[in-house]
C-alpha cells in the first residue's frame, strides 16, 4: 500500500547521516563526558562539537547552550526557571493563548505557586498582536513567553516586535522555537530574544533531544537539580549520543535550509489552493502568507476531524488532527477554539505538515483520495443533513 | 595497550543488542507514539513492551512504569512530585547525607519553597539507622527518600525496615535505586517502596532514558507539564529508541544478574584484599558486605586520588574518585565526609566499579600497577614527610 507520512510536527524520521553521527557513541564511545578519564574524553569533545552546531544554527554561542531531553522540557525550564529566577521582582507573566502545552501547563503550575499568568489572545491567523503583549505587562512581570510559530496552524509570530518591547521594559523573553528552529532561520540576535527552545526530533534529529538558549548574563533558576553537568544548568548525565545527533541535525538543518524551504512552500502552497477547492466547506487556518513552509492545516466542516484521520491513515496516509502530544484527549484544539472558530468547526481539524520526503505525488495522492472520503462521512453526518436541509449551501 | 574500564558505576557501555533493538526506532519505525495512525501505532506497541520488560525486572505492574529522561529525572520527579501534590497533608521530608546530589539538591530546592528538610547521618560503613528514621518521622511527615544502594562506596541500605517505619508514619518511601536495578535483585514490593528511580545507563541501556516507578495510588503532581504522554504524568515526546533500549537492557540484565552478581562479588573480594594487603595505610570505605557487588571504594593514605587516577590512566586503566557527576568540582565525596572519613583520607579515596567486561585479569593488572604507583607518589608526597 502507498504510504504517505504528511506529520512532520508529531515527529520526523532520523536522517540516515544523522544516525551514522550517532552510532559511534552508541558502541565504543560510550564514556560518561562528567569523567575525568580518557573514557570520557571522546564524549566531551562530541559534547562540545554538537553544542557549537546547535549555536551555529540559531547564532548563539556554544556556552548558552542547555541540552535538555527534548522541546518539553525546555519549555518546563524556561517558563518555570526565568519566572522563578527573580523573586524580588515580581510574580507575573505573559503568555499568547496558542503556546504549546509545554509552556501553558508550565505556566498553570506558576499559577499554583502564587504566580499571576495573563493570556494574550490572537487574530483569526492566529497572530499575537505586540501591543495587546505590552498592555499586558505590569511593573511585577518577570516574564513573557510567546512561541516564534505555532505546529499547529503553522502562523509564524511577531517575535521581533514583541521582543523590543521586552528589551525595552528589560523583561526576559522566551521563544518556544520548536516548530521553527532547523526549519525557517532563527537568529536569536536577530529575533532579540532571550531565552529559546528547540528540540531535535523536529528536524530529523533523534527523540531525547533538546536544547534551551540563554542569553549570557539572562538569570535562570535549574529545574533539574543534581550533578554539575551542562555548566551546572542541568544535572543528569548528558545523553551523548542524542546530543551528537541534535548537533549533526543542527549543522544539516543550517546547510540545507534554504534547500528544503524552496522544496516545501510550493508543495503547500498547492495543497492549500487545491484542497478547498476540491471539497467544499474547507476552511485554510493559520496565516496565508506568514507561516511554517511545511504546514497546510485545515477544518472540514459537518465531519469529525479523528474519523477522517482513520480514513485517512485506510488510504496510507498519516496526518494529525493538531498537535500529537494530546491527540489522546480528543477535545477541540485550545488553538484553533483562541483563532474564534466554534467548538463543532475545531472539531474537524486536519493538519498537514510536510517534510523532506515528500513528493508532489503525495500531494496528488492526498488530492485524489481525501474528497471521497470527506463525502463518505458527510453522507453519515447528522449535521451535514441538518445543513443542507435548511437549505443555507450545500452543492 | 589494553585498556581497562572499571568506571561501569559512572556509565556502562550500551550492549550490542541493545543497539540493535534500538535502530530501526531511529529511522524506519519513526512514528510519534501519541498520533494514532498505523506509523504512531508501531511506535506505541514497542513502547508498551519495553515498560512490561522494565516493571518485570522490579517485580512492578506495567502501568506503574513512567519514563523519563534519566535518573536524576526520576529522582526531582519523585520528591517534587509528592510535595507538590501533598502540601495539604504536611511539609516535612526525611532523606539522608549520603544521597546523589539529584536527590539533595531537589531536597535544597523544596526547602526554598517551605519544606523541611531532614538529613540522617550514617554510620561508618555508610549505612542508615532505621531508628533514627523512627526517630525524626513525623505525621507531618510527606516522604521519606534513601537510596537503595550508594554509588560512590556500595552500601545498600537496609530498605524494608525504613520503608516499615515510613508507611507505619503513613508517608510515602522513595529509593533512588540508579545502583542497583540490574545488578542485584529489586522487587519493589519486597522493599515496600512507593518510588523507585532507575536509569538505562547504569545497567548497559542508553544514555537519556530512565524510569520512575510510581506504586499505585500514590498521589504525585507531574514535574514535566504539557502534552498527555505517559497517562499525563510526564509530557514530552517519548523517547522511543530510548525507551525500547532500557526495555531491552532490562531483559538481559533480569536473565543474567544473578550469575553476574557472584562473578562479580569474587572478583570485587579479590580486589579488596589485594589492595589492603599489598599496600599499607589503606583502607576500604563502604560496608564490608552489604555492598554492591561490582563496587570497591578504598583511601590510600597521603595520596591525592586524582594523582592515582592519572597515573592509573597512563596504565590504561580507568577508576574514578567516586561520583562521575561531581569529579568537575574537586571538592571532597560528601559520602565519604559523612561517613568520617577525615578530609584526606577522603581525597585519597579511589573508586573501582566493575561490569560485564570485566574479568580476572583486569584486576590482576590493577592489582600489579597500584602499589607501585603509590609507592612513587608517597615519595614525593609532603603529607607524608610532615607525618615525620
Amino acid at each position: 500500500m502507498t504510504r504517505v507520512y504528511l506529520d512532520n510536527a508529531a515527529t520526523t524520521p532520523l536522517l540516515p547521516e544523522v544516525r551514522e553521527a550517532m552510532l559511534p557513541y552508541l558502541g565504543e564511545i560510550f564514556g560518561n563526558p562528567s569523567s575525568l578519564h580518557d573514557w570520557g574524553d571522546g564524549a566531551r569533545e562530541a559534547l562540545d562539537e554538537a553544542r557549537a552546531r546547535v549555536a551555529g544554527l540559531i547564532g548563539g554561542s556554544p556556552e548558552e547552550i542547555i541540552f535538555t531531553s527534548c522541546g518539553t522540557e525546555s519549555n518546563n525550564f524556561a517558563v518555570k526557571g526565568l519566572a522563578m529566577a527573580q523573586p524580588a521582582r515580581g510574580k507575573h507573566v505573559v503568555v499568547s493563548a496558542i503556546e504549546h502545552f509545554s509552556v501553558l501547563h508550565s505556566a498553570r503550575t506558576l499559577e499554583k505557586w502564587g504566580f499571576q499568568v495573563s493570556e494574550v489572545p490572537v487574530d483569526k491567523y492566529g497572530l499575537v498582536d505586540p501591543a495587546a503583549v505590552k498592555k499586558a505587562i505590569r511593573p511585577d512581570t518577570v516574564l513573557v513567553s510567546v512561541m516564534h510559530a505555532n505546529g499547529e496552524i503553522g502562523t509564524i509570530e511577531p517575535v521581533k516586535e514583541i521582543a523590543r518591547i521586552t528589551r525595552e521594559l528589560k523583561i526576559p523573553f522566551h521563544t518556544d522555537a520548536v516548530a521553527t528552529a532547523g526549519t525557517i532561520p532563527v537568529d536569536v540576535k536577530e529575533l532579540g530574544v532571550d531565552a529559546l527552545s528547540l528540540a531535535g526530533s523536529q528536524f530529523y534529529g533523534p527523540k531525547g533531544s533538546g536544547a534551551l538558549w540563554v542569553k549570557k548574563g539572562v538569570r535562570i533558576m535549574t529545574l533539574l537539580d543534581g550533578g554539575i553537568q551542562e555548566g551546572g544548568r542541568r544535572g543528569g548525565t548528558e545523553n551523548v549520543p542524542a546530543i551528537v545527533g541534535l548537533g549533526k541535525a543542527a549543522e544539516l538543518a543550517a546547510a540545507r535550509m534554504d534547500a528544503r524551504i524552496k522544496q516545501l512552500t510550493p508543495l503547500r502552497d498547492r495543497l492549500i489552493r487545491e484542497l478547498p477547492a476540491s471539497i467544499d466547506h474547507v476552511i485554510v487556518t493559520g496565516h496565508p502568507r506568514d507561516r511554517l513552509p511545511g504546514n497546510a492545516s485545515f477544518c472540514v466542516e459537518f465531519i469529525e476531524g479523528e474519523s477522517l484521520l482513520m480514513l485517512l491513515n485506510s488510504r496510507g496516509i498519516a496526518v494529525s488532527s493538531g498537535s500529537a502530544c494530546t491527540s489522546r484527549a480528543l477535545k477541540a484544539s485550545h488553538v484553533l477554539l483562541a483563532l474564534g472558530l466554534s467548538h463543532a468547526i475545531a472539531q474537524g481539524s486536519v493538519l498537514f505538515t510536510l517534510g523532506l520526503e515528500t513528493a508532489a505525488a503525495d500531494i496528488d495522492y492526498v488530492l485524489e483520495n481525501m474528497p471521497p472520503i470527506v463525502d463518505r462521512l458527510r453522507q453519515m453526518s447528522p449535521l451535514y443533513a441538518k445543513f443542507t436541509k435548511s437549505g443555507k449551501g450545500g452543492k | 595497550m589494553r585498556r581497562i574500564y572499571l568506571d561501569y558505576a559512572a556509565t556502562t557501555p550500551t550492549h550490542p543488542d541493545v543497539v540493535a533493538a534500538m535502530l530501526p526506532y531511529f529511522t524506519e519505525n519513526f512514528g510519534n507514539p501519541s498520533t494514532i495512525y498505523s506509523y504512531g501505532q508501531e511506535a506505541r506497541g514497542a513502547v508498551e513492551e519495553a515498560r512490561t520488560s522494565v516493571a518485570a525486572l522490579i517485580g512492578a505492574a506495567d502501568e506503574e512504569i513512567c519514563f523519563t529522561s534519566g535518573g536524576t529525572e526520576s529522582d526531582n520527579y519523585a520528591l517534587c512530585g509528592v510535595a507538590f501534590a501533598n502540601e495539604d497533608r504536611g511539609n516535612h521530608i526525611i532523606t539522608s547525607v549520603i544521597e546523589h546530589h539529584a536527590v539533595l539538591e531537589t531536597c535544597k530546592f523544596l526547602e526554598t519553597r517551605g519544606f523541611g528538610v531532614t538529613y540522617l547521618p550514617v554510620d561508618k560503613y555508610g549505612l542508615v539507622d532505621p531508628d533514627d528514621v523512627r526517630k525524626a518521622i513525623t505525621p507531618r511527615t510527606l516522604i521519606v527518600s534513601v537510596m537503595h544502594a550508594n554509588n560512590e562506596v556500595g552500601t545498600i541500605q537496609p530498605l524494608e525496615e525504613i520503608s516499615k517505619i515510613t508507611h507505619e508514619a503513613g508517608a510515602y518511601f522513595h529509593t533512588d535505586a540508579v545502583q542497583t536495578v540490574g545488578h542485584i535483585p529489586v522487587d519493589v514490593d519486597k522493599l515496600g517502596v512507593d518510588l523507585l528511580s532507575m536509569s538505562a545507563h547504569k545497567l548497559y541501556g542508553p544514555k537519556g532514558i530512565g524510569a520512575l516507578y510510581i506504586r499505585k495510588g500514590t498521589r504525585l503532581a507531574s514535574f514535566l507539564h504539557g502534552g498527555e504522554q505517559e497517562k499525563g504524568r510526564r509530557a514530552g515526546t517519548e523517547n522511543v529508541p530510548g525507551i525500547i533500549g532500557l526495555g531491552k537492557a532490562a531483559e538481559i540484565t533480569r536473565a543474567e544478574l544473578e550469575c553476574e552478581a557472584l562473578r562479580l562479588t569474587g572478583i570485587r573480594n579479590k580486589l579488596i584484599s589485594g589492595i589492603l594487603e599489598s599496600i599499607d595505610n589503606t583502607s576500604l570505605n563502604g560496608h564490608p558486605d552489604r555492598r554492591l557487588p561490582n563496587n570497591v571504594n578504598v583511601s590510600i593514605n597521603f595520596v591525592e586520588g586524582e594523582s592515582i587516577l592519572l597515573n592509573l590512566d597512563l596504565e590504561g586503566i580507568c577508576a574514578s574518585t567516586g561520583s562521575a557527576c561531581s569529579s568537575g568540582s574537586l571538592e571532597a565525596s560528601h559520602v565519604l565526609l559523612a561517613t568520617g572519613c577525615p578530609p584526606p583520607l577522603a581525597r585519597g579515596s579511589l573508586r573501582f566499579t566493575m561490569g560485564r567486561g570485566t574479568t580476572e585479569q583486569e584486576v590482576d593488572r590493577v592489582l600489579a600497577v597500584l602499589p607501585g604507583i603509590v609507592a612513587r607518589l608517597r615519595a614525593m608526597s609532603p603529607l607524608l614527610k610532615n607525618r615525620g
